[in-house]
């Protein structure tokens, strides 16, 4: 018999039932909770007259909602003007409270954008099943879980059960062997992947990002290309477990400690997919040829080396396609053939769960360090994914080189990635940003979003216009 | 949970790939705690011409008059006929809560999201797959003849078209016998409460670091 693979392993591990119907309960370890897809989930509850199964396996925290402006933020959730935003986070209180429910609220210590707090915590671990009302859920794969996102009656469900039900997806490798070029990072690996296999590319899959680039990233990295693992089509994206894992995880505040550390030790080092595993689909990438990405469209695979020229949609002889790319064009303002780098930027977003661990700060802050931003560029926000990472930061001093250059330095929070709270777009305003989704209207109505990775950003916030990172010195150190 | 049997009702069109939850319903209308009243902001950034917020009166905005379900001939569609991976992006369940809101009851496209065609189940919203030329066709000779209804009879798992012709899908046994009947999964999950427990009580000899509580 064939060998399993990681997937296959975490799968069975977490099977209750098998239905005969095909489908299965599989069992949930962690379950994250944030303001938007919870409330109703919660209120369902309440009228069934039902209580969380473990209420310890949920941990909560607003993110979504909360101002990263620094006055505002500072006090707290009646602080906050959108009343429509301050009612949803004071709901997600109530509801903590109401349930018993662990929450980190709004200015704690442990607050920060789920997927950046999970790890960080070691609330998110390998071997877990992990979900979340959130489809970016996929980033703690990166840890060797199994980890996806729900719906909010899904939320309810696994809330009222523990388990979720599920049918089991294929298996596909995503390989990426070779080197990783100075200045490249996990961002453009994953959209260079994107690129290739097409927004529902990985649908009905869960991936596993395997070869020897992707063993050399350390976790952010890793976690960078799981988080997107959905803008592929996939619920779940997935790296096997090594030495990186373990390093990363130990004296987290809820790794385990002691003996039941070795023990885990001992029971995560068969994470990984076997020799003999079979996957229903390979994809292998050069990691020596990718170059650095700029998305120039509305949808994720819309994406080129940042040397490249705006596509031709003439050139594409598929004709839905080809409207489709007349129609970004059109909504993005660009020519065809124009050059990626002729493109001005009005606006420079470095945050949110893709990119907004210390690493990525760290690569944005090499390329910030001793320069000013472009007077053309109307506001470069640089937003932590958490009070640890924010904290981390200022002990390094980056704070002080985003503000010498001229960026902004807010509080933890989604912001721009998505504009719920007031970190906006202006309509067809440009923005480079370290975010994952460039759909229409995504970051601000009318909003124009090219995704970078942070090191590329700040270039961008630098020099007015996307240019090669690699050709800034003394950028690339940090990968 | 609304069941879901037969259902006839005219089509209309969403005519582009890629549909994703931000389009279907924009972010600003998730800071809701409710589960209905989004079918007004349904496609939102599409269907006005202006930016829409919440708790706004919609029926003062001014209307794009090139989206098709601002033509009359569309008033009171329930059918979406859609494109490829339909409902990509975001797991909001805002999504199918607006489209049902708006008064559609099965979406049909050539392929849909994970995320999404698991939510619309959970909400008595049928997505149907269907081979893209076989959708492809059925945009035709809806653009082609005004009041084009089509019939979904989940039971025998056929779309019926006006002139009879039927059209076979496939559907997941157990999403069809719960939205056939309505059925609350949570409901149903819970008879196997014991298997649960005894899920747990193996798994916390293996691992018991999967128990401990956090904070
Ligand atoms: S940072 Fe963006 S993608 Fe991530 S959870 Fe927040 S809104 Fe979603």
């Amino acid at each position: 018999m064939a060998g399993q693979t990681l997937y296959d392993k975490l799968w069975q591990d977490h099977l209750v039932k098998s239905r005969e119907d095909g489908t299965a309960l599989i069992y949930i370890d962690r379950h994250l909770i944030h303001e938007v897809t919870s409330p109703q989930a919660f209120e369902g509850l309440r009228l069934a007259g039902r209580k969380p199964w473990r209420r310890d396996s949920l941990v909560a925290t607003p993110d979504h909602n909360v101002p990263s402006e620094t006055a505002e933020r500072a006090a707290g959730v009646a602080g906050i003007r959108d009343e429509i935003s301050r009612i949803q986070v004071q709901t997600l209180d109530e509801n903590c409270k109401s349930f018993d429910v662990v929450q980190f609220g709004i200015n704690e210590p442990g607050q920060g954008i789920v997927h950046v707090i999970g790890p960080e915590t070691g609330a998110t671990m390998p071997g877990m099943t992990v979900v979340c009302g959130d489809s970016h859920t996929s980033t703690h794969g990166a840890l060797g879980a199994l980890a996806h996102g729900i719906g909010t009656s899904e939320v309810e469900h696994v809330m009222a059960t523990q388990c979720l039900i599920q049918k089991k997806m294929k298996n596909m490798l995503v390989r990426v062997d070779g080197e990783l070029g100075p200045g490249v990072t996990a961002k453009d690996v994953v959209l260079a992947i994107i690129g290739k296999i097409g927004t529902a590319g990985g649908t009905g899959y869960a991936i596993e990002f395997g070869g020897s680039a992707i063993r050399g990233l350390s976790m952010e990295g890793r976690m960078t290309i799981c988080n997107m693992a959905i803008e592929a089509g996939a619920r779940a994206g997935m790296v096997a477990v090594d030495q990186v894992t373990l390093d990363y995880v130990k004296d987290k505040p809820y790794a385990p400690k002691g003996s039941q550390w070795d023990a885990a030790v001992e029971n995560w080092s068969r994470l990984h997919s076997d020799d003999d595993a079979v996957f229903d689909a390979v994809v292998e990438l050069r990691a020596e040829e990718i170059e650095p990405q700029v998305s120039w469209g509305t949808s994720p695979e819309m994406v080129a080396p940042v040397s490249a020229l705006v596509p031709d949609p003439a050139k594409e002889a598929d004709a839905g396609k080809r409207t489709g790319v007349e129609r970004a064009l059109e909504y993005m303002g660009l020519d065809a053939g124009q050059k990626i780098t002729d493109i001005k930027l009005d606006r420079v977003f470095i945050g949110s769960c893709t990119n907004s661990r210390i690493e990525d700060l760290r690569a944005a802050a090499a390329v910030a360090k001793g320069r000013r931003k472009a007077d053309s560029v109307k506001q470069v926000l640089v937003v932590p994914g958490s009070q640890s990472v924010k904290a981390q930061a200022e002990k390094e001093g980056l704070h002080s080189v985003f503000i010498d250059a001229g960026f902004e330095w807010r509080e933890p929070s989604c912001s721009m990635c998505l504009a719920m709270n007031a970190d906006k777009l202006g309509a067809g305003e440009h923005c480079a940003s370290t975010s994952n989704r460039n759909f229409e209207g995504r970051q601000g109505y009318g909003g124009r979003t090219h995704l970078v990775s942070p090191g590329m950003a700040a270039a961008a916030a630098i020099a007015g216009n996307f240019v090669d990172v690699r050709e800034m010195a003394d950028a690339g150190e940090s990968a | 949970m609304k069941a879901f049997t037969q259902h006839k009702g005219l089509a209309a069109p969403m005519d582009r790939a890629n549909v994703d939850t931000d389009l279907i319903i924009p972010k600003q209308f998730l800071k809701s705690i409710k589960r209905t009243g989004f079918g007004p902001n349904l496609f939102d950034e599409l269907r006005y011409l202006d930016e829409g917020q919440p708790g706004q009166d919609n029926s003062a905005r001014p209307l794009n008059p090139e989206f098709p379900l601002n033509f009359p001939r569309y008033n009171g569609a329930s059918v979406l006929l859609a494109r490829d991976n339909f409902g990509c992006g975001s797991s909001r369940e805002h999504a199918p809560w607006a489209l049902d809101d708006y008064g559609f009851r099965a979406v049909i496209a050539p392929s849909f999201a994970d995320i999404f065609y698991n939510n619309c189940f959970k909400n008595g919203l049928l997505p149907i797959a269907l081979d893209e030329q076989v959708v492809d066709q059925l945009f035709e000779e809806m653009y082609a003849q005004e009041g084009y209804e089509l019939t979904i009879d989940l039971e025998k798992q056929q779309v019926i078209k006006p002139n009879g012709e039927t059209i076979d899908f496939e559907v997941d046994e157990f999403r069809k016998h719960c939205l056939l009947n309505g059925l609350d999964d949570i409901g149903l999950t819970l008879e196997d409460a014991d298997a649960i427990r005894a899920y747990e009580a193996r798994r916390r000899e293996q691992a018991p670091w999967l128990f401990d509580s956090v904070k």
